[in-house]
């Protein structure tokens, strides 16, 4: 049973850690360009790889409240970090996209569209939550009445690669939210660790042809009981809970509640949260123009709610004071989101809670509200 | 998608793309307000709006800005705005010249509900330049006014130098529409109504079991019209405000429009005041 033949979708197989190369470069024969995590500067993040040898081997994350710390560790594992301040919203929506290019052709104006040459996109190593996350911006960019013609051409072409996670940090609360920490499906590939071999899941056609000429042997039930096994293991892990059953009007209910200000003094309005968070989506645009004025390009950059220039109109500011703007974004993350797109913003990733300099924690403020009762 | 179609770069159409539209009139009406005529370059771009919605003006290199249209839907080749010259975009509108070129999509947002208000009495209550989104409503209503039962505008301003449109008040009271018209502060010349906008519900009279109102202005005078309206049995549901926030997409993509559940651009501007009660006028939401 070894891999001339691909394996069938659904199916589940199990391999050598070192042939997940080979997938990578099957993937990579196939005009993908690889995404995955590696360290840099001292954290882990998302960038472009080639070779299994630049994930993060023998390094774990310690997170909690405003600090997130890489450790050496003696482990062997490929996917033993947990999720850095990257998410794959900046591959899918990126920081910085060119919308149109405006030429001066005498007197007025053209418009002309740019031209994407992008290459299709490989996501190595991407957790339950994160594959939420995509889910949750799917519901904004491309399953909405009008769809971003930039976020579906990407998200259409990419092809995503689970890793199952064997540990989590304390910042994690994706049981709370339901996305983890097991991805059920949307994936073509889907991993889960062990310590010498990993278990893989076919989730699709394109998954199953990354596995040409892979060696590979279907997965036992043993070798399934222990996927279960590590996937229980995790979930006692995870210690932070988020009670969700009372939202959306937990929050609603509380608009005009004192608390907010107790938040406001310690928050900086900085916005990291919003810049680490897998679903926060909102963007403003920028105009670049050229020394002579003949052309300007039209650029689409990442936006956040806590910055004070989001909410201006010609009569003033709608939300002047942080206590608006972090209101507005955990109403929006907790409690709208749910009226707008029928499920929460929130996946529990936890990345706002390590991020945040000064170690707001979105679970915690959540209960303090639910404790403190409606106003 | 195949593997070939998935490696070939695309020309992406963005649906934030402009077209180019030609600057035909302006019309000064006020002092730092003017009300610009935009028509399409392209002869063959889809014509048409519903009153209360709104197109985006781009001038490169300076930005976007979300614009009512303020003229008659009946023709709807040519499309008004009425521009406050307000921030670094609308100010740079404002040096525009007549032939002029800029960029402009739309129409955008939920128009008022015209054919809810046929056979019923119109209220249209407004303030400063929030009588821009509603001119289309009497505009239309003068195209078929037998459609609907009494017309009335209730329009306010801060000084008589900020009331927009004057010069048609004479021919919209000859098509059948009763218009009262207050300012906030008079001066030396001004012989009409003083008084905040909201006032001006204690010197009419309506049938609330019959009435429409429609508002647009500042939140603070909607917040008191709706007060003004309720305290008169006028039910939630018969009372459309139009609501105003930033805007940098149009689409429900860029996130700065929310109030609440709801996105600004995609769901209003008009909204029925029975569906964002909830949110309405609560301080910085």
């Amino acid at each position: 049973m070894v891999g001339s033949t691909a394996p069938r979708v659904s199916a589940t197989v199990l391999l050598a850690k070192s042939v997940l190369q080979r997938v990578l470069d099957n993937l990579h024969e196939g005009g993908f360009q690889l995404i995955g995590p590696t360290v840099r500067d001292g954290a882990v993040i998302l960038d472009a790889i080639r070779n299994i040898s630049e994930l993060p081997i023998g390094w774990s994350l310690e997170q909690k409240a405003g600090s997130s710390r890489l450790l050496r560790t003696h482990a062997t594992d490929y996917f033993g970090c947990t999720v850095g301040p990257h998410s794959w919203k900046r591959y899918l929506f990126p920081p910085h996209l060119d919308l149109l290019i405006a030429h001066r052709n005498g007197e007025g104006w053209t418009f002309e569209p740019p031209l994407d040459d992008s290459p299709p996109l490989a996501f190595i190593g991407v957790r339950s939550c994160d594959l939420h996350a995509i889910a949750i911006q799917d519901d904004v960019f491309v399953n909405g009445a009008v769809r971003d013609p930039h976020y579906a051409r990407r998200r259409e072409r990419a092809f995503i690669l689970v890793a199952n996670c064997n540990t989590a940090a304390t910042t994690c609360f994706c049981t709370s939210m339901k996305t983890g920490p097991r991805a059920p499906s949307g994936f073509d590939l889907a991993l889960t660790e062990l310590p010498e071999s990993f278990v893989l899941e076919i989730g699709s056609e394109a998954g199953s042809n990354a596995l040409a000429g892979v060696d590979w042997q279907p997965a036992s039930a043993f070798d399934q009981g222990r996927v279960a096994q590590i996937m229980q293991r995790t979930e006692r892990q995870i210690q932070r809970q988020a009670t969700t059953s009372d939202l959306p009007q937990l929050l609603y209910d509380r608009i005009d509640h004192p608390y907010w200000e107790a938040i406001a003094a310690r928050c900086l309005s900085c916005g990291n949260c919003t810049l680490v968070c897998p679903t926060c989506f909102c963007s403003t645009v920028e105009e670049h123009s050229d020394l002579t004025g003949a052309s300007t390009r039209r650029t689409r950059v990442w936006d956040s709610c806590f910055i004070l220039d989001f909410s201006h109109v010609h009569s003033g500011n709608s939300r002047p004071t942080i206590k608006s703007r972090y209101r507005q974004w955990m109403t929006h993350k907790l409690a709208a989101w749910i009226d707008q797109f029928g499920r929460s913003g929130c996946v529990g990733c936890g990345r706002c809670i390590a991020w945040c300099p000064v170690g707001i924690d979105i679970t915690e403020e959540l209960s303090a509200l639910r404790s403190l009762g409606a106003r | 998608m195949s593997q070939t179609a998935m490696l070939e770069p695309a020309i992406i159409a963005d649906p934030m793309l402009p077209s180019p539209a030609v600057v035909r009139a302006i019309r000064p009406e006020t002092y730092g307000i003017s009300t610009f005529s935009l028509e399409y370059l392209d002869p063959a771009a889809p014509a048409g709006f519903a009153p209360g919605q709104f197109n985006m003006i781009h001038l490169p290199g300076l930005g976007e800005v979300a614009i009512s249209i303020c003229s008659d839907p009946n023709t709807p080749k040519v499309m008004e705005h009425t521009v406050r010259y307000a921030g670094s975009v609308t100010r740079a509108i404002g040096r525009l010249k007549v032939d002029d070129t800029v960029g402009l999509r739309g129409p955008y947002g939920n128009p008022w509900p015209m054919q809810l208000a046929e056979g019923k009495d119109l209220m249209i209550v407004s303030g400063g330049i929030g009588l821009a989104p509603l001119r289309p409503v009497i505009l239309e209503v003068i195209h078929r006014r037998s459609s609907f039962g009494r017309v009335l505008i209730l329009y306010g301003g801060r000084t008589p130098q900020d009331l927009l449109y004057t010069s048609e008040f004479e021919r919209w009271q000859d098509s059948g529409i009763e218009i009262n018209v207050s300012v906030d502060r008079a001066d030396e010349t001004w012989k009409g109504q003083v008084g905040v906008i909201p006032m001006a519900f204690y010197r009419i009279r309506l049938d609330h079991r019959n009435t429409l109102v429609f508002s647009c202005g500042p939140e603070i005078m909607m917040r008191f019209v709706i007060y003004e309206a309720m305290a008169r049995r006028i039910p939630k549901d018969a009372i459309y405000v139009s609501m105003e926030r930033n805007m940098k997409c149009a689409i429900g993509l860029c996130g700065h429009c929310q109030v609440g559940p709801v996105f600004i651009c995609k769901q209003g501007p008009v909204f029925r005041f029975s569906e964002i009660e909830a949110f309405f006028g609560r301080e910085e939401f």
